[in-house]
């Protein structure tokens, strides 16, 4: 708007999203080395896991500023995205009994 | 300087108070940003449901799945690096965030020049994102024999579920990158300095629509931390 031609706003040092930068960097490289270093099982899902959850908590609070937010904002869009996790809870259940039901039937012949 | 967002609430009771207010609940926030958020939570359902489908499919099938890290390892020098063109897409896409994220800074800092160089960066870094999965497809198409109906690598689901949720996410980068170059443009242009009306919305342009579309290629690039984790890492 023109009345806020040359008003600055006051803005965030750089520091910060240099070093979210840099956080992001080492948190990829960190992943990345999971698969290279070829853990297995549960020790390597419960890693990329805590990878993934840090660096999208990340990028949601500082660079897209959510941190800042007003509350109203942030509820709005962080509870249907927790529901999520019910979604992938019920799905999973389901596709279990998909499998067993192809394994019984495809496999074992019945 | 005061404004009067500061004189609201914070915190859970600025969450009641905000609700129940006359008018409008996002205070302070120009309704271009919320819209754009109201955009990203579907797309984050779309996605969502593109991802469980997968996790669906591959948990329930009965044929072996492709090992992700040989699928989408690359040949350096003769030895087989495993996943490395995902890592590298990954680490270009974080960067073209991290420009962006400064693009945003000195948009508000009403800094046209620096602003319209880190937003030319950023669709750099998206333009050489789609060109290596450009690259990937075809490795997959040509080379190994991929096709949505059909995998000779295993399980066919991995081939319809791979072109479909990289190519969404794909799709996105590339609106994100033409985007990009207009905003770079407009920016340069002076358009945010001196109110210009834009040609479509014959709207007065504010340097809020650099946020807006940071909010955007964020979003594209959070999206990619969860397919490189579910898809290619697990």
């Amino acid at each position: 708007m023109a009345q806020y031609k040359n008003k600055k706003f006051k803005t965030h040092k750089i520091g910060i999203y240099l070093w979210i930068w840099g956080l992001l960097f080492v948190f990829s490289f960190f992943s990345y080395m999971v698969d290279y270093l070829n853990f297995e099982g549960t020790l390597r899902w419960t890693l990329i896991v805590f990878f993934m959850i840090s660096k999208a908590a990340l990028i949601m609070a500082i660079f897209m500023h959510l941190f800042w937010e007003r509350y109203a904002l942030v509820n709005v869009l962080l509870w249907p995205m927790t529901l999520m996790l019910l979604f992938v809870w019920i799905m999973v259940a389901e596709s279990e009994y998909t499998l067993l039901t192809r394994v019984f039937y495809f496999i074992l012949g019945v | 300087m005061s404004r009067a967002i500061d004189k609201l609430p914070k915190g859970w009771g600025g969450l009641t108070s905000d609700f129940g207010s006359d008018q409008k609940t996002f205070k302070g926030m120009s309704w271009g940003k919320a819209m754009m958020w109201i955009f990203l939570l579907s797309d984050t359902f779309i996605f969502s449901c593109f991802l469980i489908s997968y996790l669906t499919g591959r948990a329930s099938t009965t044929a072996s799945w492709p090992d992700t890290s040989v699928v989408f390892g690359l040949d350096v020098f003769g030895t087989s690096v495993p996943l490395l063109l995902i890592a590298i897409m990954t680490f270009v896409l974080i960067s073209s965030s991290g420009t962006m994220a400064l693009a945003v800074k000195y948009g508000y800092e009403r800094n046209r020049k620096l602003c319209a160089i880190f937003l030319l960066l950023t669709a750099l870094g998206g333009a050489a994102f789609v060109g290596m999965q450009a690259f990937e497809w075809t490795k997959l198409i040509l080379v190994e024999g991929l096709r949505p109906w059909e995998n000779p690598m295993g399980a066919v689901q991995f081939g319809s579920f791979f072109f479909m949720i990289t190519g969404f996410h794909g799709t996105h980068v590339t609106v994100g990158v033409i985007f990009l170059l207009i905003m770079a443009r407009k920016t340069w242009r002076g358009d945010f300095d001196t109110a210009r009306r834009g040609y479509f919305t014959t709207m007065k342009s504010n340097y809020v629509a650099i946020e807006i579309m940071g909010l955007y290629w964020h979003f594209v690039d959070l999206v990619w931390v969860f397919i490189f984790a579910f898809f290619y890492l697990w």
